[in-house]
């Protein structure tokens, strides 16, 4: 249980690198996120959302395992 | 620790790979084509019909050997695969109804594409009628076996034969194109280097989402088998 909770901390941490990210370059609009016409504001939408759905798939996967050993 | 770990990293690799540089990587918008940004859906819409494909295909392989040996756990691996493959194809449909809106025009034109593919799945929503509509597990699983045969042999017709004897909006289905899937003019190497991990990630983890319902399925036959 401790790895997932080190692996959801890390995740959170990742996000918030994110949305730091994003406001320090909100005062001068030609930063990355808003380059390419903001098309890696997408781009980190779709990764975190497989984030979650892997986090998801694998916190399954172990309780299963959990389970097959009983 | 879960079971058999290195595919299912390669899975969540691949497909991290996918959904960033496919975003980042150069299309070709060449004049005629108003395909424009939306040709990045290959990564997404066509990997779910080739994740399906791959499901029915080892979902009849174990149609098969359950017809063989009898043996109730290749009925399980069976029935689950056709399970996963059936929501892929779902959501390859809906994903390509929302292409098609902004595309052609309309999310539904009638595409013999389109429509061989919304039989295929109709055929195996049938399957999941049958099997529910028996009591019997084992005629259940047998009668199961010998439809997802036919529903299988139903599949290549419908979306891969018919819509090449016709028209068909999709690209490469122009008159004697006759490829009603992907026009080859369309793509470029850069967009084939982020295409084929993206089948590959995408297939991966519908198998890996397929594995953990056999495994449900498998650990409750046993508790029933021991109650």
């Amino acid at each position: 249980m401790n790895k997932i909770k080190r692996m959801s901390g890390v995740m959170v941490a990742v996000i918030f690198c994110v949305a730091v990210y994003a406001q320090s370059t909100a005062a001068e609009p030609a930063g990355v996120m808003r380059s390419n016409g903001k098309i890696y504001v997408v781009v980190a939408i779709v990764v975190t959302i497989l984030l979650g759905l892997f986090l998801y798939v694998f916190n399954l996967d172990r309780k299963i395992s959990k389970l097959e050993k009983k | 620790m879960i079971r058999q770990s290195w595919w299912k990293l390669l899975s969540f690799i691949l497909l991290l790979y996918t959904c960033s540089y496919g975003f980042l990587v150069e299309v070709p918008s060449p004049p005629g084509v108003p395909l424009q940004q939306t040709i990045r859906n290959l990564f997404f819409h066509v990997p779910m019909w080739i994740a399906m494909m791959v499901c029915f295909a080892v979902s009849v392989v174990y149609a098969v050997k359950y017809l063989r040996k009898h043996d109730p756990v290749y009925d399980i691996y069976s029935t689950e695969y056709a399970r996963t493959g059936t929501l892929l194809g779902i959501l390859g449909l809906v994903t390509g109804m929302i292409w098609a809106n902004y595309q052609w025009g309309k999310a539904w034109s009638g595409d013999p594409k389109q429509n061989g593919a919304a039989i295929a799945v109709l055929i195996y929503f049938a399957y999941f009628v049958l099997k529910g509509s028996l009591h019997d597990e084992e005629k259940q699983a047998r009668i199961g076996a010998v439809y997802n045969i036919f529903a299988f042999f139903m599949l290549f017709p419908a979306i891969w034969i018919l819509p090449r004897l016709t028209e068909s909006l999709h690209p490469g289905g122009q008159g004697s194109e006759g490829n009603p899937g992907l026009n080859p003019k369309d793509t470029t190497n850069a967009m084939r280097s982020v295409m084929y991990p993206a089948f590959i990630g995408w297939t991966l983890l519908g198998v890996w989402i397929t594995t953990l319902r056999i495994r449900v399925q498998i650990i409750n036959q046993k508790k029933l088998a021991n109650e």
